[in-house]
Order: structure tokens, then C-alpha cells, then sequence
């Protein structure tokens, strides 16, 4: 019998799921340590308040209190640090304004912490910190950026004047005022992309421990990149250095990025085990997490294309007001600028392009990157404004589109807007999915719909973004406080099994999976032989995380070059045992033979071999098998594609049903066919949630109204159509293994699929916009006539 | 949550004597109080669970369906009895919240606690039922007393509700799209107690007889009659989900598609 296929292309079931469907997961909150204390926060009811007053004498003589820590104790530490910065059009640095981890003087938004209640007990925790009277002040607050840039809004940090964080620009103003100066036609569009929150499964929670025979901090955390957290935290909050400190980020339930910050409660329970010298352990309720983990998107942008007479697009010129929230979260500054700005070239070959970005404060929950992270803003705007030139001049969407994509052969494309992409296929994309979603035979489901009744739309995006984050010098250069490489440590047992220790994070993606089919592939050993290791500063020799869907493009590449150097090292030994010339032995199949000859080694000789090296060029070269390689890429990369949506709408209740969805995605070479498809299931479920369902609304004082399940609708299976996905396969150049990534082309793409779609069927009415969600109500007015504008 | 004692009597009698205490709850379901306790929007001194009073079971006469107070929804959902004598009775049971709400959640737990857009007062309000408690047989028309609110005084717990069995029925919900309780939801009847429609889910009060529907609907039971009767915006409730107008509308609307399916 063959052994089954388990290398590149096979579909190998995930692993890591036994663990998981059964309850056999270990996350941060399975974990108790001996002698463990609890942390609740006292946070912040009022959206923006100064404080005048935090009593704690009652809390403190309450059953089982520890200790209640306010800023005030505090005053050593250091601030949670942003990891960007961005410069203002002047090239002055943006306003960096302190975010505490309990708030000083004033609060800023609702979920801000003011206290840290410590207890035997969560139980006496939350009583305790019920008990903490806190005294605040009101100010004037403002949740939307537009309302924080207005005259006379409330001022909320005193070293950001205005509410601006930065008013940054890209791209080349005075040849984009020339393109639309020669126009025949100017396209405009004023857009919303709305808030969510992520919310993942699993809530955060962390760990703080303190060995003080030895001085060495350990963090248990809900992090989907351990090494950067201890590098912000230890080198910037704490002052602890590397070697003093250890974070692990065991089993993590979701994160779709809320979980790349570096978060005031992590370094709040680390703080306070070394002040107690117990452990000291926190988890977020649900509610807690709607206030306290840095929301996504939330964009107020207008967008104007100059077209020629033909339609070509001649330039594209953008305005986006960013709210950052109350403080900037660790990335906050990437997200609306490098990660959104420079994406606005899409699959087009728009030849010029100026961009504006106001980033703004308000009384917000942080705002940081959330699945696609920028990308989904930029193809948001530019799939909708492609759209409404349709509306306005009678073009047809797929041909307009056609004619304005970046050529097959104009690879490697420069953009207007600083990224230059190395490969891709739209026209290709693009076809396959029509096909796939019967684009043709529309016209008779549409009739075959209002005979019962409904309405039926057609909605199509097509979407290119940048990920496989990131050639370290480029990022640095604009702005990047850190480098962005990954790390991969290959350690080949005795007896040829293999372990890898990765510095990219699992935390749903199904790397163990995954990554273990590389090392299938390249040494030829069985899946079951491999193990992949993630999570633990103290195992794994250093890394940047997962996000971006980097892991596979940057930390697949360090595992390729981690292994190659596994092979170099093998053939050496080979050579040596068939007393052969290193240049003579080939590595192919597991085997390490003679080239031209039968004479070959096993790779589990090999590696016995290097552990026993009897007969070994010791001489020549160091016993042992095991190699470490640090990969910087050379090019983000591009994946791109196709969605197309079907939608029907119930004219009488306003109603939006998915009923055909089609996602054709270039996402390069594709290593787990299974788990590609999962990825872009999972991230167009996230794309119809921002379409159809979600929204994270504030009133205009600043309270979050939708701060529970109960108002804030999540995507549910009966929401949802089947999702059917294909991939269209260009591979990434600059790579060894030619992948793009596919954790977030699903969010990116299929947004304005969705709402081309739902816009697409309400035709009739006269719709031209819509923002998101399509909730019934919205869709409705308009169906009802009296309210078309609100929904704009 | 807060610490609070937890009592469970097997005696209907020992029950209402541990309800005198002060602050004392009573536990049926679960499904509202406890979530409540978890969010510590309550302080009971004492949670008296109702679950041991033998007060569950269902009992089918040739005119009514009785339900004991501690049934649970997936009980009445799947009772062969109740889906013969008023299918939409049943499958109103069976469309509340999910699988894990509907093992715990209970008719008596419901109707005490009247949220406005729960479904088993539309349910009782349309069908005339009868809500006996350790007191007293309670009609509906005069049990619902505006949202969270009922003719329950202290001390008096519900032990049944029994339902004539109509000659049409049907209940249609439009779900709130965040927490799927009833937005709108619609119980039509027409039966010993004339025809009736009772609305929960949109009106400021909690549930109510809708009484454009109802007279249109008893000179002339079809869809069509209720196609142009509308109900006053003025009472309806608004939040992030439906304004005012647009619940006003899909009352108007919901009452026709439960007209359509009662047949």
C-alpha cells in the first residue's frame, strides 16, 4: 500500500481539531497557576470624563482583596507603545498621545480601565471592584471622526490638537488634479465603511506569574504573536529585559487581529504578580471584550474618479476620515495609511492616484487592523465607486472592469501608489468566476424571483491586496517599528522525526496542519512525524506573529530555508557515508542517494548519523541536525480574485437573503486545498456579517448601544448561502514556495460583492449608494421611498 | 453573579413560603433570571427553583390544551398531542431561541416574566388562554399589564396555562436580527373565543390584540381583508433595529402572512 498523500496540494485533515471539537484545548484560561490571584477591572462608564475622585479604602477591606491598583501606582511604568508611526503631509511626526494602562486624569472612552481589582477569587474581585467609588466629571465626547475634526468638539488628548492624530497623503497630487482636469466625466462617491468588533470565540485573558528566586516574569496570553508582545511590553511598559521574561501563547480561539495588540490588562497582571509575587490571572466577559478589544474598519471616505470619454479611468483622487478611537492601538496608525492607501490602485491601472488620510481621535474604543485590515476599506470604495460609474454613465460592470484591469503582461505592475506587484491574473479570476456563479444565466433567475415576488441582485467585486507582511526595510521605511521577517527553527530527531518551531501563531488557521505538509514535502517525512510548535517565547528562538496572512509566505519561507539548509547539512553526511562527492548526492523522495547510482541513505539514517556520529566528518562539520532560519521577503504579495453575489430581497420586510455566493481567488500556490477553502469560507461569512449584519453603533454622546449579542448581529450559519470557492493560481515570484496567503481575501473581497449585489436589486428604486449594513429596516426605507437618503 | 441561597422545594406550599422571604426569586427556566444574575442586574437573597413541584405535563381535553407552568418549550414543541390539537402552538415553542433555550426555558417562566418580545403571550393573549396560579384563574385579556408586567401579585406563582384549541391558528415571528427574539411577532385565532391577533415583540406596552385585524378578519378571514389595516406607530417601540414606522409596517405585514398560514 502507498503511503497517502500528504505533501503540497493534499487536503490533510486538520490535526489540531481532534483536540479542539473534543475540549482537549489548552487556552489561557484552562491554565491555573499554584496560588493564583484574580484581576478585575473597574472600567469606565462615561464615554469622557476627567476623575475627579477613585476611592478604594471600602474595596480594599472587602473579603479577599489583594490589592486595587489605580494610575496612580502605576507612575513607573510605561505607557502601551504604538508599533507605527506615520509622519503628517509636513513630515512632522503624527501626535502620539500616552495610552496608560489605567487611565490618568481622565477616561476617554466607555471600557477605559481605571482601576485593577485584585482578589483570592473572581468572586471577590467583582464585588470588590463594585465597591471602588470612582467620581467623574462629563466632558463633551465625540464617537465619529467627523464629529471630533468639527469646531469646538471636544479636545481629548492635550497634545493632539484638533482630534488629529495625522493628516497624511500619498501619491502625486498635481498629476491627479491634471488627470481630472482633462476628464470627460467625474464619478463621485461618499462612502461609509462601519465599525465591528471582532469578536472572537475565545475572549482574552491573561496570565501574569513571577519566580522571584529567579526574577523571571512569565505571561500567559491570548496573543497571536508572543515575541512581539514581549518585546513592547518587556522593553517598553515594564522594563523587563528578554531574557527575564517569558510569554506564551498557548491554544488561541480566533483573533482576525484583536489579538496582535499589545493590551493594558497583559501588562497589568504581569505587573502586579511581581508586585504580589502570586500569579495573578484575568479573563474578559464578553461585555468586557465588546469595550476593550480594538475594534476594526470605521472610515468616513469620499472618492472621485476622473474617467475619458471611453471610459478609462484617468485618475482617482480619495479623502477618508480614520477614527483611531480614544488611543492608539498598537498598529492603529498602518491600517488607514500602508495598509488601506496604498491598495486604492486595486486591479486597476488607474495611472494616477492622491490620497488623504485624516486619522482621528474620538471617544472610541481603540481602533487597530481586523481581518484584511485596510484592504476591505480600499476594495470596499473602490468596487462600490466602480459600481456607481456604472450607475451614472450605463456602463457594464464586468466590462468596465475588464477594461481597466492591469493587463496579463504588465507583470511586474508599479501602482501609482508605491506598491509594485509581481504577479496576477484578474481577466482569469474574473472569468472563472462568472462561470462558476452562471453570471449568464442571471436574467432568468431574476424573473424567476419576481415572479415570486422578490427581488434578485447581481453583484460582482473584483479585489487585489497585499499581504505576506513584509519585507522589513520597506516597512521600516515607512514607519514600522519593527522588522516584519519570520523565524523557523527545524529540528530533526535522532530517529528522523521532526520538529519545527515556528514564530508564526496558530490560532484557528490550522498550522499544524499546514506547515507540517512543508516538511512533508521537502524531507520526505510522514505528517505523522512532524510536529509544529508555536506559542512560547522560551521554545521557539524568535518571531513576529501571525497577521497579515503572513504565515505561510514568510514563515513557510523560513521553514524552506531553514530545511534547505537540513538538506545541505544532510548531503554532507551522505557523502561521507557512500563515500561520494558532496556534489554527486541528490535529495529527492526521502533518500540522500548517488547520483546515477542505487546507493542511497534514508533520511532517518542520516539522522541518526548526525546524533551518533560514529562514522561522521566530524572534522569537517558539527554532530546534530538541526538548522534555524530568519526569511525576509523580498515583496509583500498579491493575491486577488473575483466574488460575485446573488442576493434576494423580500420587498415587503426589506429582508436580504444571500443566496448564491461565488469567491475565485489567486492566492498562489495552495498547499492545503481543504483548509484554503475553510479560510475563504470563514472570511466571506466575516465579509456578508459587515455587508448585511454587523455594526458597532455609538449615539452621538459616545455610549456603545451595541454592546452585547443582543444588538449586535453576528453572521449566523442560516445567514449564510453556500459559499462556493475555486482558486485561480499565479504564483508569487519572490517566494520559494510561490504562495500569496488566503487568511483574508474572503473579508477583503466579498464586502462589495455583497452590497454591488443588494444595490444591484433595488435597481428599480433609484439606489445609486448604500452604506453597511443592509440591515431590513435601511433596505426597506428605501423600498418604502419616503427615507432614500438615510440610507446613504 | 451575586451569592445568594439556593432552595429547592418539592411542595408547592413550602415553595410560596420560601417566596415570603425578602428578595427571594423564583427559578423556572432560567433563561431571562439567570443571565440577569450573571450580569448582576439582581440581588435575590434567595433563588427558590420551581422545578421540583411536579408542575410540568400536558393534557389534551376535546377544547383545551393544558400545559403545565414548568413545561418546557421543547416539551410543547414536540408533543404529538399539542402539534394535533394547535400545530401552531407547537411550532411557536419550537421557534424559541435555540435547542439549549428551548431544553431550559419554560411557559410559566415566559408568561410570568412578560419581556415584550417573547412569544408565548401572543400566543396566550390570541388564544383566550387561561393562566391558573396557586390563587386564582387569571383570563388573559386581563394578565398582560404592559412590558414585564402581569396581574401576578406576590407570593402567586403560576401552576398551568390552558389554551382552547381553535378552529384556525398560526403564529408568524420576524426576528431581531441580533438576539432572534420576536421584532414582530404575530398570533391570529379564530376559535371559541372569536377571532383575535395578538402582536408581541413591537408594542411599547408588550403584547396587545390588535383590533383593526381583528374586526377585519371577523367579517371576512382571508389576507386580503388585512391588507390595508394598519396599526398606530404611536405605540410601537424603536431601537437601532426597526423604527417605529418600520415595526408599525411589519405588523401590517407579519398579521397577513399568519392569516395566510392559519389558511
Amino acid at each position: 500500500m502507498n503511503a497517502p498523500f500528504e505533501g503540497i496540494g493534499a487536503s490533510v485533515r486538520r490535526t489540531e481539531d481532534l483536540r479542539f471539537i473534543s475540549g482537549k484545548g489548552n487556552y489561557t484560561d484552562d491554565i491555573n497557576r499554584p496560588n493564583q490571584l484574580h484581576a478585575v477591572f473597574k472600567r469606565s462608564d462615561r464615554p469622557h470624563a476627567s476623575i475627579v475622585r477613585v476611592d478604594t479604602a471600602a474595596a480594599l477591606a472587602m473579603p479577599g482583596v489583594a490589592a486595587i491598583y489605580t494610575a496612580a501606582d502605576l507612575a513607573a511604568i510605561g505607557g502601551l507603545p504604538c508599533g507605527w508611526g506615520i509622519n503628517n503631509k509636513d513630515g512632522t511626526p503624527m501626535a502620539e498621545p500616552k495610552h496608560p494602562v489605567l487611565a490618568e486624569g481622565k477616561v476617554r472612552h466607555v471600557g477605559d480601565p481605571i482601576a485593577m481589582v485584585i482578589a483570592d477569587t473572581r468572586q471577590h474581585a467583582k464585588d470588590a471592584a463594585e465597591a471602588v467609588v470612582v467620581e467623574l466629571h462629563d466632558l463633551p465626547a465625540a464617537a465619529t471622526g467627523r464629529d471630533a475634526l468639527a469646531a469646538g468638539a471636544a479636545q481629548i488628548h492635550d497634545n493632539a490638537p484638533g482630534n488629529v492624530c495625522y493628516d497624511w497623503h500619498i501619491g502625486d497630487k498635481d498629476a491627479t488634479d491634471a488627470a481630472f482636469a482633462k476628464a470627460a466625466r467625474v464619478v463621485k462617491l461618499d462612502l461609509l465603511n462601519n465599525r465591528l468588533v471582532p469578536n472572537a470565540m475565545e475572549p482574552r485573558a491573561a496570565i501574569g506569574d513571577f519566580d522571584r528566586t529567579t526574577g523571571l516574569h512569565t505571561l500567559y496570553t491570548t496573543s497571536q504573536n508572543p515575541h512581539v508582545i514581549r518585546l513592547l511590553m518587556g522593553a517598553f511598559v515594564l522594563g523587563i529585559p528578554e531574557h527575564k521574561l517569558r510569554v506564551v501563547a498557548p491554544d488561541v480561539g480566533g483573533g482576525f487581529g484583536s489579538k496582535i495588540y499589545h493590551y493594558a490588562e497583559e501588562a497589568g497582571c504581569t505587573w502586579a504578580a511581581a508586585k504580589l509575587n502570586r500569579p495573578v490571572k484575568w479573563t474578559a466577559e464578553r461585555s468586557e471584550s465588546f469595550m476593550s478589544d480594538a475594534h476594526g474598519r470605521d472610515h468616513d471616505s469620499h472618492a472621485e474618479m476622473a474617467l475619458d470619454a471611453a471610459g478609462n479611468f484617468l485618475g482617482l483622487r480619495v479623502a477618508t476620515i480614520a477614527n483611531l478611537g480614544a488611543y492608539l492601538s498598537t498598529f492603529g496608525p498602518a491600517v488607514p495609511t500602508y495598509l488601506y492607501a496604498t491598495l486604492l490602485a486595486g486591479t486597476y491601472k488607474t495611472p494616477t492616484i492622491y490620497a488623504e488620510v485624516k486619522a482621528v481621535f474620538t471617544n472610541t474604543v481603540p481602533v487597530d487592523a481586523y481581518r484584511g485590515a485596510g484592504r476591505p476599506e480600499a476594495t470596499f470604495l473602490l468596487e462600490r465607486l466602480v459600481d456607481a460609474i456604472c450607475y451614472d454613465t450605463g456602463a457594464d460592470p464586468v466590462a468596465i472592469r475588464k477594461q481597466n484591469f492591469i493587463p496579463r503582461d504588465a507583470f511586474p505592475y508599479q501602482t501609482p501608489v508605491a506598491l509594485q506587484y509581481d504577479s496576477g491574473d484578474y481577466f482569469a479570476t474574473l472569468e472563472t468566476a462568472m462561470k462558476q456563479a452562471d453570471y449568464a444565466g442571471f436574467p432568468a433567475r431574476k424573473a424567476a424571483a419576481a415572479a415570486k415576488g422578490k427581488l434578485r441582485g447581481i453583484g460582482i467585486s473584483t479585489y487585489l491586496e497585499a499581504c505576506g507582511i513584509a519585507p522589513s526595510a520597506v516597512a521600516g521605511a515607512l514607519g514600522a517599528r519593527a522588522g516584519l521577517y519570520e523565524v523557523a527553527n527545524v529540528r530533526v530527531h535522532p530517529t528522523g522525526s521532526v520538529t519545527v518551531f515556528t514564530g508564526t501563531h496558530s490560532h484557528g488557521q490550522g498550522h499544524e496542519t499546514t506547515l507540517a505538509q512543508l516538511v512533508v514535502e521537502q524531507l520526505g517525512v510522514p505528517h505523522a512525524q512532524v510536529e509544529i510548535v508555536h506559542g512560547d517565547t522560551d521554545r521557539i528562538p524568535f518571531g513576529m506573529g501571525t497577521y497579515g496572512s503572513r504565515s505561510l509566505a514568510v514563515g513557510g519561507s523560513a521553514m524552506v530555508k531553514a530545511m534547505d539548509k537540513i538538506i545541505t547539512k544532510g548531503k554532507k553526511i551522505a557523502a561521507h557515508l557512500l563515500e561520494a562527492s558532496v556534489e554527486d548526492i541528490e535529495f529527492a523522495g526521502g533518500k540522500f542517494s548517488v547520483a546515477g547510482t542505487d546507493r542511497a541513505k534514508t533520511f532517518g539514517e542520516i539522522a541518526l548519523t548526525a546524533y551518533v556520529p560514529h562514522n561522521y566528518p566530524i572534522t569537517e562539520i558539527e554532530p546534530g541536525l538541526d538548522e534555524t532560519a530568519f526569511y525576509d521577503p523580498a515583496n509583500f504579495t498579491f493575491p486577488g480574485g473575483c466574488h460575485v453575489c446573488e442576493v434576494e430581497i423580500d420587498p415587503d420586510t426589506g429582508v436580504t437573503s444571500v443566496v448564491q455566493f461565488v469567491a475565485v481567488d489567486d492566492v498562489g500556490r495552495v498547499i492545503n486545498p481543504m483548509i484554503v477553502e475553510g479560510q475563504v469560507q470563514g472570511g466571506v461569512a466575516q465579509g456578508i456579517g459587515q455587508a448585511l449584519l454587523e455594526n458597532a453603533v455609538y449615539d452621538a454622546q459616545g455610549q456603545l448601544v451595541s454592546g452585547s449579542f443582543m444588538d449586535y448581529t453576528m453572521p449566523r450559519a442560516d445567514n449564510l448561502s453556500n459559499i462556493s470557492v475555486g482558486t485561480e493560481n499565479t504564483l508569487c515570484t519572490h517566494n520559494p514556495l510561490g504562495v500569496k496567503g488566503c487568511g483574508e481575501v474572503g473579508a477583503i473581497g466579498s464586502p462589495p460583492a455583497v452590497m454591488n449585489a443588494v444595490i444591484d436589486a433595488l435597481k428599480a428604486y433609484g439606489v445609486r449608494h448604500m452604506n453597511m449594513p443592509a440591515s431590513p429596516e435601511k433596505v426597506w426605507n428605501i423600498i418604502n421611498g419616503g427615507q432614500r437618503a438615510a440610507a446613504e | 453573579m451575586y451569592n445568594f441561597e439556593y432552595q429547592k422545594p418539592a411542595a408547592l406550599a413550602d415553595a410560596l413560603k420560601a417566596l415570603g422571604q425578602e428578595d427571594a426569586k423564583a427559578l423556572a427556566g432560567g433563561m431571562t433570571l439567570i443571565p440577569v444574575l450573571k450580569q448582576r442586574l439582581n440581588k435575590p437573597s434567595v433563588v427558590v427553583d420551581l422545578s421540583k413541584l411536579g408542575l410540568t405535563g400536558i393534557t389534551v381535553s376535546a377544547d383545551a390544551v393544558t400545559i403545565g407552568a414548568m413545561t418546557t418549550h421543547a416539551a410543547v414543541a414536540r408533543s404529538v398531542e399539542v402539534q394535533r390539537a394547535i400545530p401552531a402552538l407547537a411550532a411557536l415553542a419550537g421557534g424559541i431561541g435555540d435547542n439549549q433555550v428551548r431544553a431550559r426555558g419554560t411557559i410559566g417562566g415566559s408568561l410570568a416574566n412578560n419581556d415584550p418580545a417573547a412569544c408565548y403571550p401572543a400566543a396566550a393573549l390570541a388564544l383566550g388562554a387561561t393562566i391558573t396560579t396557586n390563587k386564582r384563574a387569571i383570563k388573559a385579556d386581563d394578565y398582560f399589564q404592559g412590558m414585564f408586567s402581569t396581574a401576578l401579585e406576590e407570593s402567586e406563582v403560576i401552576t398551568s396555562v390552558s389554551f382552547p384549541i381553535p378552529g384556525k391558528a398560526a403564529y408568524v415571528k420576524f426576528k431581531q436580527p441580533a438576539s432572534r427574539y420576536a421584532m414582530v411577532g404575530v398570533f391570529v385565532a379564530k376559535g371559541p373565543a372569536g377571532v383575535r391577533v395578538a402582536v408581541t415583540g413591537s408594542g411599547q406596552g408588550g403584547v396587545f390584540r390588535f383590533a383593526a385585524a381583528e374586526a377585519a378578519l371577523a367579517a371576512n378571514w382571508s389576507a386580503e381583508a388585512v391588507a390595508g389595516v394598519s396599526v398606530s406607530v404611536d405605540r410601537m417601540m424603536s431601537d437601532i433595529h426597526g423604527s417605529a414606522a418600520y415595526r408599525a409596517h411589519l405588523v401590517a405585514v407579519i398579521t397577513k402572512r399568519a392569516v395566510a398560514a392559519a389558511g
